[in-house]
C-alpha cells in the first residue's frame, strides 16, 4: 500500500446504486411489455413501408435508457431512388397549396 | 392459524436454502411446529443442509402425485422434535409439480403446523412460481450486490402479481433478508449498504445476516447455524429474523463477531 492509496477511496457502492436505480425504474414500467422494442420496429417499419420502400435489413433501432430522459433512435436506410419516387407520387396525389 | 412463507430470491448462491434452515430451526427452537419444505425439485438441497440426507425415503412429488401420504414423506428432525422437512424430489423434473396437487399438499400442511416454509428453486420459472403460489408472507433474500438486487426486484413483481393473493387482490407481505453483509466494506463505501437495497427495494427489513464463517460450517456438518452455533454473529441475526417474523418490533443491528483475544491476534477465530 502506497501513501496515495490512503487518499483514493475505492467508493463504488454509489455508481451501483445509481445504475441500479435508473435500470428498474424502467424494469418495472416495461413488466410485461417486454417485447415494446419489438413492437414498435414492427410498427415503425410498416408505416415507412407505406410510403418508401426500404430494405428490412438496413433498420436499426437503439435505446439508450437515462435519467432524467431516455433517447429512442431509429435509423432507417431509404435508398436514393425510392425516395425520390414517394416524393413524386406525394406530389401527385396532394392538391397544390397556394402560397 | 399457520402461516405459510416462501423464502425467495430470483437469483441463485445468495442463501435461500441456509435461511430457509436456519429461519425454520430459529422457529422451532422458540417452540413453533414448523415444517420447511424443499421445492428446488431435480437439485434437492434442504435435506443435506438440515443433515437428513440419508433420511430421505418419500418426496414432495411422491405426495403431490399421491403415492405417498403426507405423513410418509416428512422428515422429524432428531434434534428439535418441532421441526419437519419435506423433501424435494432428486430424480424428476419440475413438470410433475401440478398446481392442484401443490395447493393440496400445502393445505395438508396448514393443518399441522404454525409455519410452513417453503424453498423457492433460483429463477422465474415454474418452480419457481409453485413455491411462492400459497404464500402469506414472502422472505426475499438479497445480496449487497448488483444482480441479486435486481433480481429480487423482479421476484417482487412476481409476488405482487402471480400469487394466490395478490390474484385475489390481497397484499402479501415481504421482508427483506439482507445476506452475506460485510459491515465494513458497506461503511467504507465498496459495497451497497442497507440503505440503499432498502431504497431501491421498497420492503420492510427483516433481518440483516453478517458475512460469517459459521455459516459454511454448519452447511459442511449439516447443521441449521442456528443449532450448531447459536452464539454466532449469523445465528444471533436469524433468531432475531425469526421473533421479526412472530410480529416481534426489534431494532435491525448486525451483529458482530465475537472475537478472543488469540482470535483478535491471529486474525481468524479460535476453535471452539
Amino acid at each position: 500500500m502506497n501513501l496515495l492509496s490512503l487518499f483514493r477511496r475505492n467508493n463504488s457502492a454509489p455508481v451501483a446504486r445509481e445504475r441500479l436505480q435508473i435500470l428498474l425504474a424502467h424494469e418495472r414500467a416495461f413488466v410485461g411489455k417486454s417485447d415494446l422494442l419489438a413492437i414498435l420496429q414492427e410498427e415503425i417499419i410498416a408505416v415507412i413501408a407505406r410510403h418508401v420502400t426500404i430494405d428490412r435489413e438496413k433498420v436499426q433501432i437503439k435505446l439508450d435508457r437515462g435519467d432524467p430522459i431516455s433517447t429512442l433512435e431509429i435509423d432507417v436506410e431509404v435508398p436514393s431512388v425510392a425516395a425520390a419516387a414517394a416524393l413524386r407520387r406525394m406530389d401527385r396525389s396532394m392538391p397544390a397549396v397556394a402560397t | 392459524m399457520a402461516t405459510v412463507l416462501v423464502v425467495t430470491s430470483g437469483k441463485g448462491g445468495v442463501g435461500k436454502t441456509t435461511s430457509t434452515a436456519a429461519l425454520g430451526a430459529a422457529l422451532a427452537q422458540s417452540g413453533q411446529n414448523v415444517v420447511v419444505v424443499d421445492f428446488d425439485v431435480g437439485l434437492r438441497n434442504l435435506d443435506l443442509v438440515m443433515g437428513a440426507e440419508r433420511r430421505v425415503v418419500f418426496d414432495l412429488i411422491n405426495v403431490v402425485q399421491g403415492d405417498a401420504k403426507l405423513p410418509q414423506a416428512l422428515i422429524r428432525d432428531k434434534r428439535i422434535d418441532t421441526l419437519s422437512l419435506l423433501p424435494a424430489s432428486q430424480t424428476r423434473d419440475k413438470d410433475a409439480l401440478t398446481a392442484e396437487g401443490v395447493e393440496r399438499v400445502i393445505s395438508e400442511l396448514r393443518e399441522k403446523f404454525d409455519w410452513v416454509i417453503c424453498d423457492s428453486p433460483a429463477g422465474i420459472e415454474r418452480g419457481a412460481v409453485l413455491a411462492m403460489r400459497h404464500a402469506d408472507a414472502a422472505v426475499v433474500v438479497t445480496n449487497p450486490e448488483v444482480s441479486s438486487v435486481r433480481d429480487s426486484d423482479r421476484i417482487i413483481g412476481l409476488l405482487d402479481s402471480k400469487t394466490a393473493k395478490a390474484e385475489r387482490g390481497e397484499r402479501i407481505d415481504k421482508h427483506l433478508l439482507l445476506t452475506r453483509y460485510d459491515p465494513v466494506r458497506a461503511g467504507r463505501g465498496e459495497m451497497l449498504n442497507t440503505d440503499d437495497v432498502l431504497e431501491i427495494l421498497s420492503i420492510p427489513l427483516l433481518g440483516i445476516i453478517p458475512e460469517s464463517e459459521d455459516v459454511l460450517r454448519s452447511s459442511n456438518i449439516g447443521t441449521p447455524v442456528t443449532m450448531g452455533n447459536p452464539t454466532s454473529a449469523a445465528a444471533r441475526a436469524y433468531f432475531e429474523a425469526a421473533r421479526r417474523l412472530k410480529g416481534e418490533t426489534l431494532v435491525v443491528t448486525v451483529p458482530a463477531e465475537r472475537r478472543s483475544l488469540m482470535g483478535r491476534l491471529f486474525g481468524r477465530r479460535a476453535v471452539a
